[in-house]
């Protein structure tokens, strides 16, 4: 148990729906001469248990549409999980209400993907970063907040004098610049980074990651980085974890699952890293199409598409079981031995 | 990949922005919109000033001669140069009595369009920021306002107002009246339209970014989602400016507006509307030409506003 007195966010049997059936009126149906109230949901989040490490920069990859995105906003509280939990140091926090959250507010800050919505357009940059200071130091003197806009801007490189600028009169690179400054006003010691370098160009992206691992560096940040991009999560994370359709499949330590890949999905997603080698293992092409998280299917959610199942992953869902390298995987067939 | 700062020059100030601004690019460019709004500022010039240019006060009885009534204009046989646009059955000097009028009637349509705004803001942000029943019950609300027409209303509330409480009274609060009347019967065009925007809005991560802060609601609705749903704001009130003078007009003419003694363009119409088929048509075309120029201008700066804000014909 001493893995979990260092973990600094613990996600819990963490499950997300979304309702797509409208409201009440769209959701009633006539079948077979009745009168029946049908629901749909889109299972974005199914099951899953993670533990963010204090001091580590842990990195969720996956496909479009697994289910990243809803758990950075989920651990922020933007969404409500339908069941589990979600604790910080130890205190639940799913379950408080808008004022009993402040206190996790500023130690728990987030970094958004798309730079040019993440910024309010009629507010200036020295508003847009003045507004999270005074708001959780309301005792704050003016001078004291201007020192700590001038100091989170030039720590993110970004000269204090632009401040009167508007944020439509920055680049792509310089607004996510701003956009970390604002989460690291209130001096957090808990980043989310919701694929913040995806919408940069690949010359502004290094930047832009050198820059948050300094930041990591000179304030001892913890990050949930959420990415699709693994060439950054070999740069950047300390461990990875893996998902597919809302579930975790495999969770290691970047070095270990760059070398040794346990879970099926995992070897597919590494193989299709475009590398200049020789003699690596061919790209694995996975059969068939991603199935939907409308109606999920039974059992291990890949097993449609996996090359070694067999008929117990089609019927039971798998747990993680530790492995040899320090990690997590969530798979009978690696459980079983059978490759 | 260099980590240097370049350092910029000042950042232009508010007016230099206005300036560059598309907006005032457009409005170089558009004669209609000039003259427009060349012609909206002369009405508000006038009528901010109509104590002081009117050459008579039409609200002092003192100053009316029952004997000058329905003069013509001067360009008309029998006029009498002291009243250049004639005088009306009254005897008040019809030039004054416009310019007051207009002031009425501008004072009405602005505050009316003040009152929709406010009452259309809070509940358009509400319903379009919380969702859900808010949402649901308040937009079933505006279905329902928007089911009578704002005339009905206005004519019935008006109407049992009277009735209830004598012509005097009436008479004293018939500003107040109107601009309630009105501000109320219209605020569902403003909750839509913003509540529409708002939906818009607030998917955007900016607002995600005010709730990680945590920020209150009120606050982001006001502070943050507002100043952006400002342009169709700003289109939907000219016209409705205009919309609120029409109804007014309207009213007056039908009696349950502005008393004969401090007469609205839409009452002044009214009131010389009897005399039109006795030869005194000025009493009635004079204030109703001022009226419909004055709507015009205001439609078609609206319409200009909405072009150049429309971000599907230019996105800034």
């Amino acid at each position: 148990m001493n893995a979990q007195a260092k973990s600094l966010v613990q996600i819990r049997d963490l499950y997300k729906r979304f309702s797509i059936s409208g409201d009440f009126l769209d959701q009633l149906k006539f079948r077979g001469g009745k009168l029946v109230r049908e629901q749909q949901h889109v299972h974005a989040i199914n099951g899953v248990n993670l533990d963010v490490q204090r001091g580590e920069a842990l990195c969720v990859v996956g496909e479009s549409g697994c289910g990243k995105s809803t758990i950075a906003r989920t651990v922020m509280g933007l969404l409500k999980p339908s069941a589990g939990s979600i604790s910080y140091g130890g205190e639940r926090i799913d379950h408080l209400s808008d004022r009993q959250i402040l206190p996790y507010r500023r130690k728990m800050q987030m970094i958004f993907q798309n730079p040019y919505a993440s910024l309010n357009p009629r507010m200036t940059i020295a508003q847009t970063l003045e507004e999270p200071v005074r708001f959780h130091n309301p005792k704050a003197s003016a001078t004291e907040v201007r020192d700590k806009v001038h100091e989170v801007m030039q720590s993110v490189g970004i000269d204090p004098s632009w401040g009167k600028r508007f944020s439509h009169e920055f680049s792509g690179g310089q607004r996510q610049r701003i956009s970390i400054a604002r989460a690291l006003a209130v001096d957090p010691e808990f980043i989310v980074a919701d694929e913040p370098i995806s919408a940069l160009d690949v010359s502004i992206q290094a930047q832009v990651l050198n820059l948050m691992m300094d930041a990591q560096e000179s304030r001892n940040l913890t990050y949930l980085f959420i990415t699709h991009d693994l060439s950054v999560v070999e740069h950047f994370g300390t461990r990875v974890a893996v998902m597919y359709l809302g579930s975790l499949c495999e969770l290691a330590p970047t070095k270990a699952l760059f070398a040794t890949p346990r879970h099926p999905y995992s070897q597919a997603l590494l193989s299709a890293i475009p590398r200049l080698e020789d003699g690596r293992p061919a790209h694995i092409r996975l059969q068939g199409e991603v199935s939907t998280p409308v109606n999920l299917p039974s059992g291990c959610v890949f097993h449609g598409r996996c090359p070694h199942a067999n008929e117990r992953c089609s019927r039971e869902i798998p747990t993680l079981i530790a492995t040899s390298e320090g990690g997590q995987v969530a798979c009978h067939a690696v459980q079983e031995g059978r490759f | 990949m260099s980590e240097q700062i370049q350092p910029l020059d000042a950042p232009p100030s508010a007016w230099q922005r206005f300036l560059d601004s598309h907006l005032w690019h457009s409005f170089t460019k558009d004669r209609v919109a000039q003259f427009s709004l060349l012609i909206f500022a002369a009405y508000a010039i006038m009528a901010l000033l109509a104590p002081l240019i009117a050459p008579y006060n039409p609200y002092d009885p003192a100053q009316i001669d029952i004997l000058n009534a329905e003069m013509p204009p001067s360009w008309e046989a029998g006029s009498d140069p002291a009243f250049w646009l004639g005088t009306d059955a009254q005897g008040r000097d019809l030039w004054s009595t416009i310019l007051y009028g207009t002031r009425v009637s501008l004072t009405i349509g602005l505050c009316a369009v003040v009152l929709q705004a406010l009452i259309g803001i809070v509940i358009g942000l509400l319903a379009g920021y919380r969702g859900g029943r808010i949402d649901s019950l308040l937009m079933r609300f505006a279905d329902v306002q928007l089911s009578f027409s704002t005339m009905m209303v206005a004519i019935v509330v008006l109407a049992v107002f009277q009735a209830t409480f004598g012509t005097e009274l009436y008479q004293e609060l018939a500003m107040v009246m109107l601009i309630l009347v009105i501000g109320i019967a219209e605020w569902p065009q403003y909750a839509r339209t913003i509540r529409a925007s708002v939906l818009a809005e607030k998917k955007k991560e900016y607002v995600d970014a005010a709730r990680v802060i945590g920020l209150k609601a009120p606050r982001i609705m006001f502070r943050h989602i507002l100043p952006n749903t400002l342009s169709p704001i700003l289109v939907i009130s000219t016209v409705q400016v205009a919309n609120a003078i029409i109804a007014e007009a309207s009213l007056s003419f039908l009696g349950l507006g502005m008393p004969v003694s401090e007469p609205s363009l839409g009452s002044l119409i009214s009131s010389g509307f009897e005399y039109i088929f006795s030869g005194s048509w000025w009493i009635t075309v004079i204030p109703g030409a001022v009226l419909i120029s004055l709507v015009l201008v205001m439609n078609l700066l609206g319409d200009w506003l909405r072009d150049v804000l429309n971000p599907k014909l230019y996105k800034g």
